[in-house]
């Protein structure tokens, strides 16, 4: 039975000064009323980031006592494993209608920490944490400083990420960076140094935000409001933890991630119309982009250039500004997959990709530790 | 650098090494793989068996960062947090020490150097061969 998403919402987004749990509660029920369902017909659902027990503390918030939960546990790519999750169990017969959701507060409350929180009882806390590297930045800038080295790339190339990312932002009401203006090559190397080859302008924003979306059996969405999205393919890759456990830094587990996914579609990276990818950092998406296969191993620098994926470009990436200049709320995978819903239902006014059927979400979490990629399409 | 860092069963007799300035990595006595961070099983062949055997020290740089914004208090920037790769393979999370943090490049040779705990264990942090 094939899966297919409903409905897709955001949350209020920004700094909004709600709690964890009204930012859900908002997603949740604006992607119900978008799906044309109401919390009565959830017996599935699928969330993080709330408390110990993340689904349940969810449920119990909303009233709902689901017959299939998932809190898997993997930072920014957790929504697209749900996606697939949730497909597995609405094709089991265990539940028939499933939320994933998220909601984070963490700009109004200021509770994003540089040094990350590292547990005593894990290795990284004797191994890693006494020398000091900022968590995850410091990772994702060693990935950085390799790729310039490896590749013989300029920190301009990682630039051009953060401004095309400025381009569409502008185009997207909702975005944080609308009406910031455009965002230039010299601004971003300009910016201060955090970890370097990256200044505060190659790292994402730091910002309130949430989104939902209701997954359901294809059959079923064929008679609900929305134009179903359906859910063609998706695959993982877990790789490590530590920032020494990946012994290649070129090579993160979107190298496999994107290889199983596109196997399941039966599709190519060039039958891609619109791509978003988690843009945790812009050295990110240059090893996205290699690892999905839109491009080979070294290329993606030269990939991003000529204005390939800003707006009217060739490779539309990004469209909702991404997680560099529309939002970011620590975990961003949930809102990639409701860019790409919108992108395929046609919703997304000025920053609409044309004739747009299918679209590739992306998420990375942890310091690329745990990758997962979802392919959707439009139901024609 | 730091204060108060863990130790476990596990990890002991790499943190006791370090009291004589012995840089160690852990070898598997079935299959001679070796890993870093010490583990309480061989991820190269699963086995349970292994002991730690002294390493030369030497080591390249796989890559490195210049952090200008202190994690925690006490960290003076920028300071450089670098991936070593040891001649013996296994990689680690460590300082560059020794120069001007912009005098750093990928896969140039090190050598280890130590910085010493309050409590008489040692950190290795490298320096330039």
């Amino acid at each position: 039975m094939t899966a297919a998403i409903a409905g897709a919402a955001e949350s209020d987004l920004g700094v909004t000064g709600k709690s964890v749990l009204a930012l859900q509660s908002q997603a949740v029920t604006r992607a119900l009323a978008d799906a044309g369902l109401t919390l009565r017909d959830v017996d599935g659902l699928a969330t993080a980031g709330v408390s110990r027990f993340p689904a349940a503390q969810v449920a119990d918030y909303l009233g709902l006592r689901p017959a299939w939960t998932d809190s898997t546990s993997a930072g920014g790519s957790a929504f697209e494993m749900y996606v697939a999750r949730a497909a597995q169990a609405i094709d089991a017969g265990q539940c028939s209608t499933v939320v994933i959701s998220y909601g984070s507060n963490q700009r109004s409350a200021r509770s994003r920490s540089l040094g990350g929180a590292v547990e005593p009882h894990v290795p990284e806390a004797q191994f890693e944490a006494p020398y000091g590297p900022l968590y995850p930045i410091s990772y994702y800038a060693m990935a950085a400083q390799r790729y310039l080295h490896a590749y013989g790339a300029e920190r301009e190339h990682l630039a051009e990420v953060a401004v095309a990312a400025r381009e569409w932002a502008l185009r997207n009401p909702a975005a944080y960076r609308y009406g910031a203006g455009p965002l230039t090559v010299d601004a971003v190397l300009g910016a201060p140094m955090v970890s370097s080859p990256l200044t505060a302008a190659d790292c994402c924003l730091v910002t309130d935000g949430g989104g939902a979306v209701v997954l359901t059996s294809l059959d079923r969405a064929r008679d609900l409001p929305r134009p179903p999205v359906v859910v063609l393919g998706y695959g993982e890759s877990t790789t490590h933890t530590s920032m020494t456990g990946d012994d290649d830094l070129l090579r993160p587990g979107s190298f496999a991630s994107g290889r199983r996914a596109f196997a399941m579609a039966g599709l190519r990276p060039a039958d891609v119309d619109v791509a978003q990818l988690y843009d945790s950092f812009t050295i990110t998406v240059l090893l996205t982009l290699e690892g999905l296969g839109f491009c080979g191993r070294g290329e993606a620098a030269a990939f991003v250039g000529d204005g390939r994926t800003r707006p009217g470009g060739a490779f539309p990436l990004n469209t909702s500004g991404g997680g560099l200049s529309y939002n970011h709320p620590g975990q961003f995978g949930v809102l990639l997959l409701v860019e790409a819903v919108r992108q395929l239902r046609g919703e997304c006014g000025d920053r609409q990709v044309q004739g747009a059927e299918t679209a590739l979400a992306h998420g990375t979490g942890g310091v690329f530790s745990t990758h997962a990629t979802v392919l959707l399409g439009a139901d024609r | 650098m730091n204060e108060e860092i863990p130790v476990d069963g596990v990890t002991r007799p790499w943190w006791e090494a370090t009291r004589e300035r012995r840089l160690t990595v852990q070898r598997c006595l079935e299959c001679g793989h070796r890993q870093h961070y010490p583990r309480a099983l061989c991820t190269g062949c699963g086995g349970t068996a292994l002991d730690f055997t002294d390493v030369s020290g030497r080591g390249t740089v796989d890559s490195f960062t210049v952090v200008h914004r202190a994690p925690r208090p006490g960290l003076e920037t920028p300071y450089v947090v670098a991936r070593v790769r040891l001649a013996e393979g296994p990689i680690l999370l460590t300082r560059l020490v020794g120069a001007d943090p912009s005098a750093w490049t990928c896969d140039e040779p090190v050598r280890v150097a130590w910085r010493p705990l309050p409590d008489g264990r040692h950190l290795p942090v490298f320096a330039k061969e």
